[in-house]
């Protein structure tokens, strides 16, 4: 009889690889859905284009480094990325948006550095912060919710905005973002952020038919549905709660003492938690087992610095939301973090 | 003869100053969003590189080990000063564009390092030779960075061609497609770290093909060695 001997942990968890990226799929779909019904089916059209790019992509690299195509798609890596990037960007960006975004996610974020478990860095969000500064008008032209369009846009007539730039009826994305009263409409995130900048208070910000009394309409919804599908990650031990709970508390602490401090410019913790990217960010993007730190107490460092850099950049960087940005710079601590938070050996170095 | 082949082998390929000794990278990774400013760059760190091999090179004998990097330094600052004046006189426009990283020249290690490693240990001529290749490799390596950098930032090469090399070089400028959205992070310095890094990496894919390619006939031969002892 042969005694074969694994290092540790010797527990095994019977999910394959590809089960895991198929269960974080599977849990970005109340998110999802929430995108569909406020923002328009355009985001579905975005999510097909990133599956077909990312497919060809990897594919075709992994023939390039002679190894097996087939297995490194199949287990939803790749996949994963791609649903992640066309659900962070605006459901009417053009086509070519999401098919650069995912060529640079893939190749070289992921594939250059050596593929799957090697990449230092978010793929997702990689791609998302290079098409951010490169195509700043495209990337922030996000539509109001539905019920706030001046003209409905059909499927049809996404899917025209989509390839042609314009619907069949002539119309380009910005004069859609136009709303009923005839003033472009941003994202909750930037409106509150101009409106402080021009001496505004948030209550008179959010008199803005953006928002229903607190929140941005259709964000909250959306991040109540990533925050559902969250909740089923950690329920089914997918992910650790000590990232998304870390990354959560310290938002809420620091947007807490800006409220406290100044209420009349702070949007206070509610709105921070439910606007923007933070529950995608905290459940689905900050905890990517590859590039996340991987100690424990490592993790709660992780997501607690996270959270702080969000609070940090909203309120007082150049971007609106900084989810992306936060991620890849923590990306960059990791090993740091890694480092200073190992767990002591079993039986070594007991403390005096 | 074959020295020259050697020091011509390594400026453009086996040490190259930018892709092998990673030196002057600021100036590479500042300036190199379009072929021309890559160009203009190249030509005044070419120049400043074989005048002052040259003098350091003449001077070798003369200089005190002790204090030749100061020395050294003066000799490059005063040819950096020449190659700045003629810019401002003869390219404004290109002086105006490169801005600070002509005087900044002066700082570029792949300078001293040539001035260092090569010129205070070798005659003139060979000095001289030195110079040239290692600032053609240098520009080599900007023009193709710069090329790469304007074609996928803004899609055109050449553009403002005419600030360099006068009026009539305004035909040079060459639209190879047009596009409404400019691709800015080419154009911006993450551009520029990721075009050098695929750069190194192109030279060691070759590097490794060559490799592979020269290992294999050495096997014939297995005659009895004779013991010869080092020639260097």
């Amino acid at each position: 009889m042969k005694l074969t001997m694994a290092s540790s942990p010797h527990n095994h968890s019977h999910k394959s690889l590809n089960k895991l990226m198929l269960t974080v799929i599977l849990a970005c779909i109340p998110g999802l859905i929430a995108q569909l019904v406020f923002f328009g089916t355009g985001v579905l059209i975005q999510l097909i284009l990133a599956l077909l790019t990312v497919s060809v992509a990897e594919a075709a690299i992994m023939r390039i480094r002679k190894r097996p195509a087939l297995t490194a798609l199949s287990d939803g890596s790749a996949w994963l990325t791609a649903v992640l990037l066309a659900l962070s960007i605006p459901p009417l960006a053009p086509w070519w948006i999401i098919v650069i975004g995912c060529l640079f996610a893939i190749i070289i974020v992921k594939q250059l550095y050596g593929g799957l478990g090697f990449n230092l860095f978010n793929p997702a969000m990689a791609a998302y912060v290079l098409l951010l500064i490169s195509f700043p008008v495209q990337m922030t032209a996000w539509l109001p919710t539905a019920d706030l369009l001046a003209k409905p846009i059909s499927f049809t007539q996404q899917l025209s905005v989509i390839f042609n730039g314009y619907t069949t009826a002539g119309f380009s994305v910005d004069q859609l973002r136009v709303g009923i009263d005839g003033m472009t409409m941003a994202t909750p995130l930037d409106t509150v952020k101009t409106d402080v900048a021009h001496g505004l208070t948030i209550t008179e910000s959010m008199q803005s038919p953006l928002f229903n009394q607190w929140l941005g309409k259709g964000w909250g919804w959306v991040n109540l549905g990533f925050l559902l599908g969250g909740l089923y990650l950690i329920k089914t031990n997918v992910i650790n709660w000590h990232i998304p709970v870390s990354f959560i508390a310290t938002l809420a602490i620091c947007s807490g003492i800006g409220y406290l401090v100044a209420p009349g410019t702070e949007p206070g913790v509610v709105f921070h938690l439910f606007s923007g990217a933070t529950m995608l960010g905290a459940f689905f993007i900050a905890t990517d087992p590859v590039s996340a730190a991987t100690t424990n107490r490592g993790r709660l460092v992780y997501g607690a610095l996270i959270g702080l850099l969000i609070y940090l950049i909203r309120t007082f960087g150049g971007f609106p939301d900084a989810v992306a940005f936060s991620v890849l710079l923590l990306n960059m601590a990791v090993p740091l973090i890694d480092y200073y938070t190992q767990p002591r050996t079993y039986g070594h170095g007991m403390k005096k | 003869m074959s020295q020259l082949k050697e020091l011509f082998n390594e400026g453009m390929w086996k040490n190259n100053p930018a892709l092998v000794q990673l030196l002057g990278l600021c100036p590479l990774l500042a300036v190199t969003s379009t072929v021309t400013n890559a160009m203009g760059l190249g030509l005044a760190t070419l120049m400043v590189l074989v005048g002052s091999n040259v003098t350091i090179s003449a001077v070798r004998n003369w200089v005190p080990k002790d204090i030749r990097i100061p020395v050294f330094v003066m000799i490059i600052a005063a040819f950096v000063t020449i190659i700045q004046l003629l810019m401002n006189a003869y390219t404004f426009g290109l002086y105006q564009s490169l801005g600070i990283f002509i005087p900044l020249i002066v700082t570029n290690c792949a300078i001293i390092g040539r001035a260092e490693a090569f010129a205070s240990k070798n005659p003139v001529h060979l000095s001289a030779f030195d110079g040239l290749m290692m600032g053609a490799g240098f520009m080599v390596v900007l023009l193709v960075l710069g090329a790469m950098r304007e074609v996928i930032g803004q899609g055109t090469l050449f553009d403002g061609a005419d600030l360099l090399l006068g009026p009539w070089a305004a035909v040079l400028r060459i639209e190879i497609f047009s596009f409404d959205n400019q691709f800015l992070l080419a154009i911006l310095p993450p551009g520029a770290f990721l075009g050098l890094g695929l750069l190194i990496a192109a030279k060691n894919v070759i590097d490794a093909q060559i490799k592979a390619k020269q290992v294999a006939p050495p096997e014939a031969e297995k005659g009895p060695r004779a013991r010869v002892t080092s020639l260097t």
